[in-house]
């Protein structure tokens, strides 16, 4: 978990994002809908974007898990949570942390995305504030380097 | 807050108190009643230097996402000369702010952005004046720059003049500005000033506030709107080990420390409710409205209906709160747009004083007019008091979807006659149930009729980013081009032919040059339509271009040209930001959101069910500004709404020569 074991012992049928926000207070991942469709909700497990709603939390035992509060070190910022700052990638900032572990996933297994792929790489992503074309300004500027700044 | 606890909350130092006068007048009087305050009655905002020279703003405005934090950051940093992380913006907490009706109808930026302005302002003549005494040096020879007074070799930072002073003043709102020509950081873009704390996740929405010994709470609703319970079964829930329940009345809710339990409680509950009878559904309710005119149905019968379907805010976080009762005090934290309106919500509710509620919110996951009051707050804070612990109703989506309120939906029918040169010499406008707001035509069209009747709606409806304005503009620019077709005008001549408003000719101008509206190349499937209005302040023009599926009928819009022109310009980059956020939105109210409703249920309040924009929907957007320095800013979180269906209606119609006259036009 972010980098370091970590034991919680809860009901394993609890889902991974309440368990998260109310256990571990790790609120970064939102809940947006609790059933897959908006993915304010993503973590990262092994790598995988994946949705703490709908995943339960005994299924994600002994995985790598990031959460936005370990995508960087502390005080430091990942090159993709810098060009959402720089793309004035938020309104209200609620989708945010969601958006950028998703950007964060495309990017790694595809490193050189175009238009296109960025689009259905972050379909599942809703942003209601409607900052979808600067998402896509901030992802096109890290397209290339795989993230890397 | 009285005036003596600023400087025991705050320390020393130097505090401006803004007499806003004219909201005074505006109202016909003071705003806040309880036991009389040691402040003025008027005061629109407050600011603070303290002895270590931070910089800090009350205001009872709240950020939902429309960037008042950082625009009204950017008032301090132009009057006073400090860098932005010296400036604290402290907002909507109605213990330590003031009074404000709410932050809606776009008044951020023509009301409050000027009065913090004039407050900071008069801090820096007051910094400047402790210079003078303080250094016994002529007020010409200092300098103000970076947090700090300088005359000479000598220079203090803010702090150190402050220090040790407890000096308040009160300046009028009338005082005059700086023009906005001479603007240095204001007109540029500053970026947004709690950024960091969005991309790291460190910010704490409502819904993710905890406190010691806090219960999640469900609240158990009736399966039909205005359902009455008959009877109530707990003691499947009772028995389940750390759920409380709480029954008073029709009122039944649940409590436990995790939402899992919480939630299996309230699914564990027998009830039997009393079944109600539906006025109208989804399809029948525009008949409804005019059924149910209160001053009778318009009369003219060559009128051509367009409807408006109702539709929901979805704002990504729903609506959350935490309520605390302490020592009689009731202290709630919830995203609301009128955090003085839920306080009253919650006095009447408990029948206690003012001062012993406290209504704080914390920046809010957005709320596009749907967070105006405090359901969640109630609910919250009757559970707590009923069970004497700190309580969280976070809704669900479903809860969001169903116990909110919902945009209007709307008749409207329209009628209208052109002299064959393409003047318009005849119009008249019905709007059923929808709304007032921009139902007068900004066409220069004499003896026209317009009307907005009342009517019964069998949801419950309120605000919504833009109000009516977005369906009147619908149907009157949709209207625009029938009549313009009639006479065989392009849409362009046509609008440019009955527009006299300058502003409004501007826009229309600067869209279409943009866009290539002349130049532009019919193909098959493909249309364009161009669309104006004007909107609090603020006038827009849009052009769009679709593309049309001749099987499906699907339609895709694959470019929108937004020319918008609000007064004078604060921050281009966060206005162009609300630009394009409000035709994402409006893509959803003009394409495809629609609530779906029947025997007094809503049938589609999953996302799975309502859907709403997403990346693979957005158009390429294209923005120009009208940046007028000689004119008041006026704010732009709504009005860039009102062009997109009625260009995307216009376009389609271009495309296949179908003309939709509802909203959602793909439904
Ligand atoms: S909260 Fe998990 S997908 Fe919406
Ligand atoms: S910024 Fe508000 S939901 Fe994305």
């Amino acid at each position: 978990m972010n980098g370091g074991p970590r034991g919680v012992d809860v009901d394993a049928d609890r889902t991974l994002l309440s368990v998260l926000r109310d256990d571990l207070n790790l609120t970064g991942a939102k809940f947006g809908c609790g059933e897959g469709q908006c993915a304010a909700c993503t973590v990262l497990v092994n790598g995988v974007a994946t949705k703490s709603c709908l995943t339960k939390v005994g299924a994600v035992e002994g995985k790598r898990i990031v959460t936005i509060e370990g995508l960087a070190p502390e005080g430091k910022l990942h090159p993709v949570q810098q060009a959402f700052l720089d793309a004035d990638a938020m309104q209200c900032g609620y989708c945010i942390p969601g958006m950028i572990l998703g950007a964060v996933a495309l990017l790694g297994r595809n490193p050189n995305p175009n238009d296109a792929e960025i689009v259905i790489g972050m379909n599942g992503h809703i942003c209601r504030c409607g900052t979808y074309p600067r998402v896509m300004r901030a992802i096109r500027a890290l397209a290339g380097n795989g993230g890397r700044a | 807050m009285k005036r003596r606890d600023f400087f025991a909350l705050l320390g020393g130092g130097i505090v401006v108190l803004l007499d806003d006068e004219i909201y005074a007048q505006e109202t016909g009087g003071p705003r806040r009643g309880g036991d009389a305050p040691a402040v003025p009655l008027e005061i629109g905002a407050w600011l603070h230097i303290g002895e270590t020279g931070v910089v800090t703003v009350y205001t009872g405005k709240v950020e939902v996402g429309q960037n008042a934090r950082t625009s009204l950051t950017q008032a301090v940093v132009e009057e006073l000369h400090v860098p932005p992380e010296s400036v604290e913006m402290v907002m909507g907490d109605t213990d330590l702010t003031p009074f404000d009706m709410g932050t809606f109808g776009s008044m951020t930026t023509p009301r409050m952005w000027p009065q913090i302005r004039r407050a900071a302002a008069a801090a820096r003549e007051m910094l400047l004046d402790l210079a003078v005494r303080k250094w016994s040096v002529e007020r010409t020879t200092l300098t103000i720059a970076d947090g700090r007074v300088s005359a000479g070799d000598r220079s203090a930072s803010f702090g150190e003049l402050a220090h040790g002073e407890k000096w308040t003043r009160t300046i009028p709102a009338s005082v005059p500005l700086a023009a906005a020509a001479d603007w240095k950081v204001a007109g540029k873009s500053l970026p947004k000033v709690n950024g960091r704390a969005i991309v790291t996740g460190a910010h704490k929405y409502s819904w993710d506030l905890k406190r010691p010994g806090m219960l999640h709470a469900k609240v158990l609703y009736p399966p039909q709107f205005g359902a009455k319970l008959i009877s109530l079964d707990a003691s499947a829930a009772e028995a389940m080990p750390g759920v409380k329940v709480v029954h008073e009345g029709d009122f039944v809710a649940v409590a436990a420390p995790e939402v899992e339990k919480a939630a299996t409680a309230v699914a564990a509950l027998k009830a039997q409710w009393k079944p109600v009878t539906a006025a109208a559904d989804y399809r029948t309710v525009f008949q409804y409205f005019k059924q149910t005119a209160q001053d009778g149905a318009a009369k003219a019968k060559n009128l051509t209906p367009y409807t408006i379907a109702y539709i929901a805010h979805v704002p990504l976080e729903p609506r959350a709160a935490l309520a605390e009762w302490e020592g009689g005090k009731l202290t709630v934290w919830t995203g609301t747009q009128r955090p003085f309106g839920v306080r009253s919500e919650l006095v009447q509710r408990f029948g206690i004083p003012e001062e012993r509620v406290r209504v704080i919110v914390p920046d809010t996951g957005s709320g596009y007019g749907g967070k105006h009051n405090g359901d969640a707050a109630l609910e919250a804070a009757r559970i707590a008091k009923a069970l004497g612990k700190p309580v969280k109703r976070n809704w669900t989506r479903e809860e969001e979807m169903t116990w909110a309120y919902f945009r209007p939906g709307g008749l409207i029918e329209v009628a209208g006659k052109t002299a064959p040169d393409g003047t318009i010499t005849e119009w008249e406008f019905h709007n059923y149930n929808s709304g007032a707001s921009g139902l007068h035509s900004p066409y220069h069209i004499p003896g026209k009729k317009e009307q907005f009747h009342w009517s019964e709606s069998p949801l419950r409806q309120g605000s919504y980013r833009g109000l009516a304005a977005t369906a009147n503009h619908f149907v009157r620019e949709s209207y625009m081009d029938e009549l313009a077709e009639n006479v065989k005008l392009d849409p362009l001549a046509f609008r440019l032919k009955n527009a006299k408003d300058q502003r409004l000719c501007d826009v229309i101008v600067a869209a279409a040059e943009k866009f290539g509206w002349k130049a532009r190349q019919k193909t098959a499937g493909r249309g364009f339509g161009i669309a104006a209005g004007f909107e609090k302040g603020g006038y827009v023009a849009t052009c769009a271009e679709v593309a049309v599926d001749p099987k499906t009928g699907a339609v895709k819009v694959l470019r929108a040209v937004v020319a918008f022109e609000c007064g004078a310009v604060v921050n281009p980059e966060h206005l162009r930001n609300q630009v394009e956020g409000a035709i994402v939105m409006g893509l959803g109210g003009a394409l495809f959101e629609e609530i779906q409703f029947g025997e007094g249920k809503i049938f589609n309040n999953r996302l799975a069910k309502y859907r709403v924009p997403r990346f693979a929907d957005v158009p390429v957007i294209e923005s120009v500004l009208l940046d007028r320095k000689d004119l008041v800013s006026a704010g732009a979180g709504e009005t860039p709404i009102v062009g997109i269906a009625p260009a995307i209606g216009n376009a389609i119609f271009d495309a296949i020569g179908t003309r939709i006259r509802r909203l959602p036009l793909m439904a």
